[in-house]
């Protein structure tokens, strides 16, 4: 297999040069949707780091480097797994798991989160902050901050530090501070919020590592790009294993990071289908849900124009799912463009038949899926058995679901 | 001509600083805001901007985050703010209005709508906080038919190219944010902000407003020194949630701070007109 340095050698002009698929534009727009829509004071911090980011991701020295951490500390490629007894169960198309789940802290989110520490490194940044939701994010963060020696804050809403205690610990552990945020819903777009000001305020020496598709320019680029590593590895894993492309593509989608990194790799593959599932809590028709792309409409939030929740006010509305990581009420600009443009699908899928696939992929294959990841794989297990046997779908696996023992046994009525 | 310009021009000939005070309108609850607004310009208070609530206000420290939840509480939305400027304008016809405040609730309504009825209604400009130059264009034409003035932010980390940026496309006068970070924070750099001032008038002819960390008469007077207009909002607000539990006590406190403030000003600029 190709080396990352290899494929990320000439990331996106090249690329698309190729292809035809050229988005942002200059100014980080993806159709009408993205942009930069924040306060002054970050436009130019912004621009630096647009520069930082075109400049190293062209560099083939900070490309070796990023190819070394993926490889020796990530522990890439990560395999893609034929799930077939679980396939054999759904009686339809085989399914195949990329297993981001076996990277290092258990996550997709790392992939991101090495390459974001590498350009605060270049860019001579101290101090590393971060928002998170579920706490992964806010691990790979404080994961690679300790490894660099670099001071990091993970700003999180109080609700997710109460639901989300093991990972809260972890963050500790390695030495971040975690600041609980009591301000609007105290989920996800809080803890953005509180990271947005934290960053306008220490901006000389601070990097904010976003930790999904979302945020202003050049944020939705830049972390598809650390992420698309994903789709590249499944796409040649793929090739090897069968010859040919896979029917379908799927991931969970929340701001979009895991998605965008798979899909993002097929996008001129015209005949693979890409399907991203969205929480839809207690169902679109009961409001409770976090599912902007599938009942949402556009709006600006967050430094960028995407789908939102929000109510006749243009306040941004609560959100609900039983997972903390798709908890929030935008999703990146990209994901908006692939559907206004078509080219993706979004679906939702209930706290219920999340849980459900939980269950069904651990007890099939021996394999704990995050709650999140456990979205993408409920609808897998409705749309597999619609179609042949020969046919395929990856789907990303994008985490494990250690971190969420006490919110299943909950849920299942079980104390701990 | 309109309201900013007159006030910028009688003030300049006057040789006085302007004072404006920011509240979040709606906070501690709708019917404060009007009443307020009147004993803000009584006490001196030479334009007023009024903060529209929005569920996230990345811009914004503590006090004027709480100031927005009380004021979302109370069912506080844009159009309310509207009916209370067109109230507001039914006795005062010459106080300029600006409305500050965050894209989304403006989009929802439509640009354009808004911008018809914030003329109609009487509010003379309107800062987005969250809408550079750079995302502004369509904005700005929906806006400037109906006489709105579209004014910008200028930072500490604003570069020669941005400033000559928004230059070209502000209009009223610009905002200086005189140090670092949200609403409410940090210290005044006052020789920063002079010398920054200085930078911005080479390349902006319009008045330019300081605010962010002024906190009383001595910062006040101080900036007073340096800019054409004095901008108060964090310790305003402050002031209203002490008093949330008894808001009929609101407007005298508020007025009874301005005073203090547009009294330092007013020594400041009596110094300057000296110099």
């Amino acid at each position: 297999m190709a080396t990352v340095a290899d494929e990320m050698q000439q990331p996106v002009a090249a690329e698309a040069a190729q292809t035809g698929y050229h988005y942002p534009d200059a100014s980080g727009h993806f159709g009408r949707f993205g942009g930069r829509f924040v306060p002054e004071t970050l436009m130019h911090p912004l621009a630096e780091l647009t520069d930082a980011y075109e400049r190293y991701l062209a560099d083939p020295a900070f490309l070796a480097e990023l190819d070394n951490d993926l490889r020796d500390y990530v522990g890439r490629p990560s395999p893609l797994y034929h799930a077939e007894r679980w396939s054999r169960e759904l009686g339809g198309a085989q399914i195949f798991l990329k297993r981001e789940d076996l990277n290092h802290t258990g996550a997709h989110k790392v992939n991101n989160t090495v390459g974001q520490a590498l350009l605060a490194k270049r860019m001579g940044k101290t101090r590393i902050i971060a928002e998170t939701g579920a706490g992964q994010h806010g691990v790979a963060s404080a994961t690679v901050a300790a490894r660099m020696g670099l001071e990091c804050v993970v700003y999180m809403g109080e609700v997710d530090v109460a639901r989300q205690r093991a990972n809260v610990y972890r963050m500790r552990l390695l030495g971040a501070r975690v600041v609980s945020v009591k301000s609007g819903s105290r989920t996800l777009k809080d803890a953005l919020n509180e990271a947005m000001r934290d960053w306008v305020t220490n901006v000389d020496n601070t990097f904010y590592i976003i930790g999904t598709v979302a945020g202003p320019h050049p944020y939705p680029a830049m972390v598809r790009d650390f992420q698309a590593v994903i789709g590249r590895e499944s796409r040649t894993q793929m090739l090897e294993r069968s010859g040919r492309l896979p029917d379908v593509v799927m991931a969970c989608v929340g701001g979009g990071s895991n998605a965008i990194g798979l899909f993002h790799p097929f996008i001129d593959d015209a005949d693979v289908r890409m399907i991203g599932v969205e929480a839809g809590g207690e169902g679109l028709a009961t409001g409770h849900h976090a599912a902007p792309l599938c009942a949402g409409k556009p709006g600006v939030l967050h430094g960028n124009r995407t789908y939102l929740m929000e109510d006749e006010h243009g306040q941004i509305a609560a959100t609900h799912s039983i997972s903390a990581g798709l908890d929030y009420p935008g999703v990146g600009p990209e994901h908006a463009w692939l559907k206004d443009s078509g080219r993706a699908e979004y679906v939702a899928v209930s706290d219920d038949e999340a849980l459900a696939a939980f269950h069904g992929l651990t007890r099939t294959e021996g394999i704990m899926p995050a709650l999140e990841t456990s979205h993408a794989l409920a609808y897998a297990a409705k749309l597999a058995p619609t179609m042949r046997r020969d046919q395929t779908i990856v789907v990303n696996l994008s985490g494990r679901g250690d971190k969420d023992m006490d919110t299943v046994a909950q849920l299942d009525g079980i104390e701990l | 001509m309109s309201r900013i310009d007159g006030l910028f021009q009688r003030l300049r000939g006057e040789g006085r600083t302007a004072l404006i005070p920011f509240v979040t309108a709606g906070d501690p609850s709708p019917d404060v805001t009007v009443p307020l607004m009147h004993r803000m310009v009584a006490a001196g208070a030479d334009l007023i901007e009024l903060g529209v609530p929005f569920s996230d206000p990345i811009a914004d420290g503590p006090v004027i985050q709480r100031a927005t939840e009380r004021a979302l509480a109370a069912g506080v939305h844009l159009r309310d703010v509207l009916d209370m400027v067109r109230t507001f304008r039914a006795e005062n016809a010459t106080t300029p209005v600006v409305l500050m405040g965050y894209l989304n609730p403006i989009e929802i309504m439509g640009a354009e709508t808004f911008a018809a009825d914030a003329a109609a209604a009487g509010v003379d400009g309107t800062l987005v906080v969250d809408v550079p130059p750079e995302e502004a264009a369509e904005l700005a034409g929906l806006l400037r038919p109906y006489g709105l003035d579209l004014v910008y932010l200028l930072a500490p980390t604003s570069d020669a190219e941005r400033i000559a940026r928004i230059g070209g496309v502000a209009s009223g006068f610009v905002y200086y944010v005189a140090v670092k970070g949200v609403t409410g924070a940090g210290n005044l750099d006052i020789d920063g902000v002079g010398a920054k001032l200085a930078e911005i008038r080479a390349r902006i002819p319009l008045p330019v407003g300081v605010g962010f960390g002024i906190k009383d008469g001595d910062s006040a007077a101080r900036v007073a020194a340096v800019a054409d207009a004095v901008i108060v909002g964090s310790a305003i607000v402050e002031r209203i949630e002490a008093l949330m539990d008894e808001p009929g006590a609101i407007p005298d406190a508020v007025a009874g701070f301005l005073g203090g403030l547009r009294q330092a000003i007013d020594q400041a600029d009596q110094h300057k007109v000296l110099a």
